[in-house]
Order: C-alpha cells, then sequence, then structure tokens
C-alpha cells in the first residue's frame, strides 16, 4: 500500500444557495407585465395587470403553445429541434375534428346513426400527433439525418395530409361534448397538467435524467450504457403526442377542423423554450422556464395590443425579444465561467 | 509587411546577461468565483531558453499562462516584456506584443488549407484585393523550410494527422515573429519520433533566441528539453531551477509538497478464475484475432502505439462497436456483446480514453456525472423515479472515497481539474460494482498526485477480484502496474508478456514490429 495521504483540504464554497435560472426569467416576466402596467394607466388610463378577463385570455391563447412548448423543450434539451408541431396541429385537429361531426344531417336518412363518445375524436388526434413523432424519432434515431431536416420533412408532409384529409375544407358541425374540451378554462388544465407531468419526469425519473445526459454529450451518454435511439425515440413521440393534444384543442376550441390551423406555432413554442432559459445547445432547461417563456409570450401579445399597436409592429418587437433572450443566455453562461 | 522582412532576417543575438529577461511577471493574482488561482506569482524568462511550468492540475499553469498570452487579465500585478511594462486585454494584444501561445486544443480551420491557415487575417493581396494564393505558398514553403517541417502548404488542415497540424499551429506562432512562445502539453498526442522532430524544433528556436514556455505533466521531456523550469502549487510560485541540478524526486516533492513514496503500488494479489476470455475477437478492417485471458484479480497491461487499435479492441469489448467475429465469454459463458448496456449487464465497466468527448458530460454537475451508469441498474423504482436520497448520499461517499476536490456535488464537472473529473468518472464506474474493468489511458493528461492515488486505486479494485485491462501509453505505468503485458501492432496483438519478463526494449520490440 501507499503511504500517501491527502493533506489538501476542500475548498470551501461561498455560499450553498444559489438563485434558480428561472428566478431571473420570471423578473422578465414581471418586468414586461410593469412595463405594460404604466403604459397602461398612461395612455389608456386603465390598469393592464388588474385585469382579471385580460388575465384569463393571456393565459388562454397561450395554452396550445404551451402543450407544444412542453415537448419542444424535451427535445431541445437532448439537443435536437422540432419543426413539425404547427403541421401535427393541422393534421390532428383535421382527423379529431372528423370523428366529432354531428349526426342531426345524416340521422334523417340513417336513423340509428348516433354521435361517437367523446373519446374516439380525442384519442385520434392525440394518436395522429404520435404516429408522426414516431416517424420523427425514428427517422432521427436510424438514419443519420440531422432532427432539422428530419422534422422539416413531417412538416411538410403533415400539413399535406391534413389538406388532402379535408380536401381543403373546414371540418365543421362539431357535437358539444367535444367543443366542451375546448372550453373555459379546460386548456389551461391540460396545458398545467402536461406541465406539471413532464416537469417532474424531467426532475424525478431517470428518464429525465437520460435525456439531460443525451443532451449534454450523446457519445458519453451511449458509452454509459444508455439506449440513445430508444430514448431519442421516446422524446419525439411524447412531442408528437403533445402536439396531437394541442391540435385536438385547437380543433374543441375553434369547434372546427381546418387544414391550416397552427401554421407557425412549432416557431411560437421554440421561442418560448428559447426564452425559458433552454439551451440549443442541449443538456439544460427546466419546464418551469419554458411555462415562463409562455407566459412572457402572452403578456407581451396581449399587452400590444392593449396598447394598440399594429399587428405588424407586434411581430417585429417578438423577433427581436427571442433574439435579445439567447443573448442573455449565452452572456449569463459566459460569466459563470 | 514586416512578415516578409521576418523572414530573412538572420537570427537574433543573444541578448548579454546583464540585459533585462525576456519577459518578466510580478505579483500576479487572479481570482475566479469562488477560487483563488493565482496567488501572487512571478515569474522570468529569459531569451533563448526553455522553461517549464511544472505543478499539479490545479496549480495555476494554465491560468498564468492565459494571462501572458492576453486571455485573462490578472485583478493585480504587472507584466514586463524586455523591461517594459505591457497591457494586454485580448490575445490580439498578447500576439503584437510578440507573445503566441500554442494551444492545447488545435486551433485551425479543418477546410481550410495549411497555408491559408498560417496566414489568416494576414493573407497577402494582388493587385486587385484578392488573395495571392501562389505569395501565400511560397511563404508558407520558406517558413516551414527555415522550422523544418515537411508539410505540404496545399493541403486541407483535415487531411493532416495532428503531429503535423501542430507543426502547422507552432510555425503559425512563429510566424507572427513572436519572442515569447507558449507551449500547453504539445506532445500529448504525439508518437516518440514526432516528439523527437518537435524537440528539434524546438532547440532551434531556442538557438535563435526565443523564450519558450513549455508546460508538461512528462518528467523525462523536463529533463531532456528545458532549461529551467518554475514550480507552481495550489496557486502559488514554489520554485525556480536549472533543470540540470534536480532530480526527478525532487520536482515531485515540489509539485505535490510532499513525499509520494511509492508511485506504482504494486499489490501482490491472489490471482483468480478466468474472468474475461477472448477468442479470436475481429473488427473488419481495424483490428484481427486478438485473443487473451484476464484473470480475478489480474491486471493486464495493453501497451502498442496509438493507433495500433488498443482502444478499438476496449470499444469493442464493451459493445460500442460490436465485433464482426470472434467471441467473448465472461465466467465461461459465451456471450453476444453489442450495446453498452449488455456489457454493463454483464459486469463490465468502461473508463473511455477522451475525458471531454466521451466521458464528462461537461454542462452537467458531479452529481449527474457519477449517477449516469448505475442508473441503468439501480437506485430507480418501479415506476421510473429516481431514489434521490440513497443515491446522493452514495455519490458523496464515493467522491470522499476517491478524494474529488470540490466544495460539493452540484459544481460543474467542467469547473473541475481533469484530474478530479477522472476522479468522477472512475467513481461513475464503481458504483456498478464492476468484475471487469477496462481503462483506457486512465491516468492521461492528469497530475502526478491524482496519478497516484487513481494508481492506489486500480491495485486496490485488484485486491477486491476485478479483473483489470488497461490501456497506456505511458510505459512506466504500464510496467509498473500490470502483471501481464500485451503489445499490439497495426489491429494485431503481437504478444503478451509476464511482467517479471517484461521491460521497454521488448514491449518496443513488440509494438514496432
Amino acid at each position: 500500500m501507499s503511504t500517501y495521504t491527502a493533506t489538501r483540504t476542500m475548498t470551501p464554497s461561498k455560499s450553498s444557495f444559489k438563485l434558480p435560472q428561472e428566478a431571473s426569467i420570471f423578473l422578465v416576466l414581471v418586468g414586461i407585465g410593469l412595463f405594460f402596467e404604466a403604459l397602461g394607466w398612461y395612455l389608456n388610463d386603465q390598469s393592464f395587470l388588474f385585469n382579471l378577463e385580460r388575465l384569463k385570455i393571456i393565459i388562454l391563447q397561450m395554452a396550445v403553445i404551451g402543450i407544444i412548448a412542453v415537448g419542444v423543450n424535451m427535445v431541445i434539451i437532448t439537443s435536437g429541434i422540432d419543426l413539425s408541431s404547427g403541421s401535427v396541429v393541422a393534421a390532428s385537429a383535421v382527423v379529431a375534428a372528423s370523428l366529432a361531426q354531428v349526426s342531426d344531417f345524416p340521422r334523417a336518412v340513417f336513423p340509428s346513426l348516433t354521435d361517437l363518445p367523446v373519446i374516439w375524436p380525442l384519442l385520434a388526434g392525440a394518436f395522429t400527433g404520435l404516429v408522426i413523432g414516431l416517424i420523427n424519432g425514428s427517422l432521427i434515431a436510424y438514419t443519420a439525418i440531422p432532427p432539422f431536416i428530419a422534422t422539416l420533412g413531417t412538416m411538410v408532409a403533415a400539413r399535406g395530409f391534413a389538406k388532402w384529409f379535408t380536401g381543403g375544407m373546414p371540418v365543421s358541425m362539431l357535437n358539444d361534448d367535444f367543443a366542451w374540451i375546448g372550453s373555459g378554462a379546460n386548456p389551461v388544465v391540460i396545458f398545467l397538467a402536461m406541465a406539471l407531468i413532464f416537469h417532474i419526469v424531467l426532475r424525478y425519473t431517470r428518464f429525465g435524467k437520460f435525456t439531460y445526459a443525451i443532451g449534454a454529450n450523446r457519445q458519453a451518454a451511449l458509452v454509459s450504457g444508455i439506449n440513445v435511439n430508444r430514448h431519442l425515440i421516446w422524446i419525439y413521440t411524447i412531442a408528437g403526442l403533445l402536439a396531437g393534444i394541442a391540435g385536438t384543442v385547437t380543433a374543441a376550441r375553434a369547434i372546427s377542423g381546418q387544414s391550416g390551423m397552427g401554421v407557425m406555432y412549432e416557431l411560437d413554442a421554440i421561442a418560448a423554450v428559447v426564452i425559458g432559459g433552454t439551451s440549443l445547445v442541449g443538456g439544460k432547461g427546466r419546464i418551469t422556464g419554458t411555462v415562463i417563456g409562455v407566459l412572457i409570450l402572452g403578456v407581451m401579445t396581449s399587452g400590444f395590443t392593449f396598447i394598440r399597436i399594429d399587428a405588424y409592429y407586434q411581430e417585429m418587437v417578438k423577433g427581436a425579444i427571442i433574439v435579445a433572450a439567447v443573448i442573455a443566455d449565452q452572456y449569463r453562461n459566459k460569466k459563470k465561467r | 509587411m514586416s512578415d516578409t522582412a521576418m523572414l530573412e532576417r538572420p537570427p537574433a543575438p543573444r541578448p548579454p546577461e546583464a540585459a533585462a529577461p525576456l519577459l518578466e511577471i510580478r505579483g500576479i493574482r487572479k481570482a475566479f468565483p469562488g477560487v483563488l488561482a493565482l496567488d501572487n506569482v512571478s515569474f522570468t524568462l529569459k531569451a533563448g531558453t526553455v522553461h517549464a511550468l511544472m505543478g499539479e492540475n490545479g496549480a495555476g499553469k494554465s491560468t498564468l499562462m492565459k494571462i501572458i498570452a492576453g486571455v485573462y487579465v490578472p485583478d493585480q500585478g504587472e507584466i514586463r516584456l524586455n523591461g517594459r511594462p505591457v497591457k494586454m486585454a485580448a490575445p490580439i494584444d498578447a500576439l503584437n506584443h510578440g507573445i503566441a501561445m500554442i494551444h492545447q486544443e488545435l486551433n485551425l480551420m479543418p477546410h481550410m488549407t495549411v497555408a491559408e491557415n498560417v496566414w489568416i487575417t494576414r493573407e497577402p493581396r494582388n493587385a486587385l484585393g484578392l488573395v495571392d494564393h501562389r505569395e501565400l505558398r511560397r511563404r508558407t514553403q520558406e517558413l516551414f523550410d527555415r522550422l523544418n517541417i515537411d508539410v505540404d502548404p496545399r493541403a486541407e488542415i483535415q487531411t493532416l494527422s495532428v503531429a503535423s497540424r501542430q507543426m502547422v499551429e507552432i510555425a503559425k506562432a512563429v510566424s507572427y515573429d513572436s519572442d515569447v512562445l507558449i507551449m500547453d502539453e504539445p506532445t500529448s498526442a504525439l508518437t516518440e519520433k514526432e516528439v523527437a522532430h518537435l524537440f528539434e524544433i524546438i532547440r532551434h528556436l531556442r538557438e535563435q533566441g526565443k523564450g519558450i514556455i513549455y508546460i508538461t505533466h512528462k518528467m523525462n521531456e523536463l529533463f531532456e528539453i528545458a532549461d529551467e523550469f518554475s514550480v507552481f502549487r495550489d496557486g502559488k510560485y514554489i520554485a525556480t531551477c536549472a533543470a540540470s541540478d534536480v532530480t526527478r524526486d525532487d520536482i515531485i516533492r515540489m509539485m505535490v509538497g510532499r513525499e509520494i513514496t511509492q508511485m506504482f503500488p504494486k499489490q501482490t494479489v491472489p490471482i483468480g478464475e478466468v474472468v474475461l476470455s477472448v477468442r479470436n475477437l475481429t473488427l473488419e478492417g481495424v483490428f484481427h484475432d486478438v485473443s487473451f485471458d484476464i484473470r480475478a484479480g489480474e491486471i493486464l497491461g495493453l501497451a502498442g502505439l496509438v493507433g495500433s487499435g488498443r482502444s478499438n479492441v476496449a470499444e469493442t469489448l464493451f459493445g460500442v462497436t460490436p465485433a464482426t467475429s470472434g467471441t467473448i465469454a465472461i465466467n465461461g459463458q459465451e456471450m453476444a456483446v453489442d450495446s453498452p448496456a449488455k456489457a454493463m449487464a454483464a459486469g463490465m465497466a468502461f473508463l473511455t480514453e477522451d475525458r471531454k468527448d466521451t466521458g464528462c458530460f461537461l454542462c452537467l454537475d458531479i452529481q449527474d456525472n457519477m449517477e449516469l451508469a448505475v442508473l441503468s441498474q439501480r437506485y430507480v423504482n418501479r415506476l421510473g423515479f429516481v431514489q434521490r436520497g440513497q443515491l446522493a448520499a452514495d455519490c458523496r461517499n464515493m467522491s470522499a472515497r476517491l478524494r474529488v476536490k470540490t466544495p460539493n456535488m452540484q459544481e460543474i464537472i467542467q469547473n473541475l481539474s481533469g484530474g478530479n473529473q477522472q476522479k468522477v468518472l472512475v467513481g461513475r464506474w464503481l458504483l456498478t460494482n464492476p468484475k471487469i474493468l477496462i481503462l483506457d489511458e486512465p491516468t492521461r493528461g492528469i497530475d502526478v498526485g491524482a496519478k497516484a492515488e487513481i494508481h492506489r486505486l486500480v491495485s486496490e479494485l485488484a485486491g477486491q477480484g476485478v479483473a483489470i485491462l488497461m490501456i497506456s501509453s505511458e510505459m512506466p505505468e504500464v510496467l509498473g502496474m500490470s502483471d501481464r503485458i500485451a503489445v499490439m501492432h497495426e489491429g494485431h496483438l503481437t504478444g503478451i508478456l509476464d511482467r517479471s519478463e517484461a521491460d521497454q526494449a521488448r514491449i518496443m520490440d513488440l509494438a514496432a514490429k
């Protein structure tokens, strides 16, 4: 045996308490809120934040993007990307809607016809998303093509599917049971439930640990015994499933399924994830950040409308904010070194 | 331009002894959040000398070099160049002052040619303002001829070997007409022959009156190339001596501040049954017909030159690149190891060669890095939830056992020194209680203290009956630690030597057949 003994002492830690990363994003949310509050009193002589109706609308508007963003966040943590979510919304919206049409008119000819139980359109919508996600995952895992290309392909194809399925016509006359899913606070409840479930999955389960590991260093994850391909298929399938649920909710809210639904939703979702502090390099990011990121987008959209800024300006400013978020994130990372 | 003028300039005469030293560092202090990296450090480099910097990882050498090269700005202290104080805020300032650093991670553009890389941002232009490629090549060739470097200026960087790239880096540094050249472990990826060539170039530069700062962990290099050396420990300057005045043991004592009595604490342990039996293992086009046994408690060293297929054998054993033919038997049971998960289920563990590329999850913390392998096997309940309390406690214990130097387990692994990172990775595999441990260059790029600790640990594990396959390019390590030594050459196992019959000459003979 060696007689060598360690004489070095542990470096004392300055402070074991660290502010979570979400805190700074939350401050940004509060800041934007207060900004519009001040402008509200100045321009409109009324409060922006202390208006329950407005707050409801903000959250409701963003619920669909939020559901997508939960899945996209997981994809981005693995250092991937999913561009197909917006098209998946359309595909699953039209599929779900087609099974939720009221049967009043055809019943005149076929008296025994009844509406399908609401579970069927729901499952069909979710399943449509799941299948597209599974295709994404399989392409990425088993061919060497990058996620950007794979999901670009399904983005175009899924939109095409939705157009073919409907012949370009809206699927309307949906029954009340189905419409109920999109009514009231239900979309928000679904969003928060999904956020909570996957927050727990990412933080407390082995599945979550592996997700971060693959994003941090795919090769090291492989050598540590993680089945990287299988895991990536799961991740993209979940992202597809969540986009499918978002599509179903969209159809229920609009009481109609249209092939033009969800255009650019994927970019809103990615923006929310990035604003929420998830690194595009992979290995970093939390659902709590994404939820705040979604709220920031919502508050901005609502705020600009409130102070009556033209929609075109809104988009320009939104673009600037997304870029600013990434710059701030990089600056924060650099400072830590 | 001064670039061309420099090429024709005769070698600078050696400055007289009385003149101000080439580079003088006075009272440098540099703190990072939570760490005092350099504490009142001073250091002098004379023209026409090779000055080695020695010290354990985390001693502050790299920080000091980055200050000299303008990457970091010191909190306190003064840098004098030829007696004049200089201030540097960015690497470009250092270059303009004639200080060039040859980075450990090579900084070349892989898709551009050698000539384009050397003269980047200083390309000669023709009358139209476009890059004059002929002149570019001519200058490069001239520079290479002067340094005795044999690389085609027209070749793309990505087609070159690591050694050639390094030569290009050095030529690039020289092309800035630099008086001070900083080399950070330049030999870590070179073969012996390439190292000899590198040293020739360094001696040549020394004769021209350049001052060369040379960071290394390798003791024999120090004695071969350095005129002087300075030792650092825990951010403090310890001493400067002439290389001819001291012995290896003296330097180690200065570096660690204590005696390391036994570098390779080989224990004699009872050797048990055959645990791993490999027969005619082949990965088509990479290695062929590799056969060996390892018994419980035995350490089988795997020697050979870089590129001889040693690491490929390890990767195949662990299922990263499954074999195309041949058999692997564990405890007498033949099995198809076609994924790391299967290898782990069979009791194998694999510490990979490249800490950054295939080992660490750099942006995750120590806890995450340590637990990721064992999570496939234990500490997870039926619903997939991680049993965090138990796991955290066991990881903390492992970290203490391996003497990982860190304030807490939530430290991002990127902030640790190489030696500490390696200990965390060793801990990752020990948590899985392996029966067969594959170590690929377990002590590459880590300091003497951590090295001794890892050697001690490997011996200890062998004592507990673990069968160990240890790949190493360091001859003393292989000879000191192994019970038997297998040698590879160009994808074939050329021989297995017993501990008693092995020596450096015989291994080299088998490795370079």
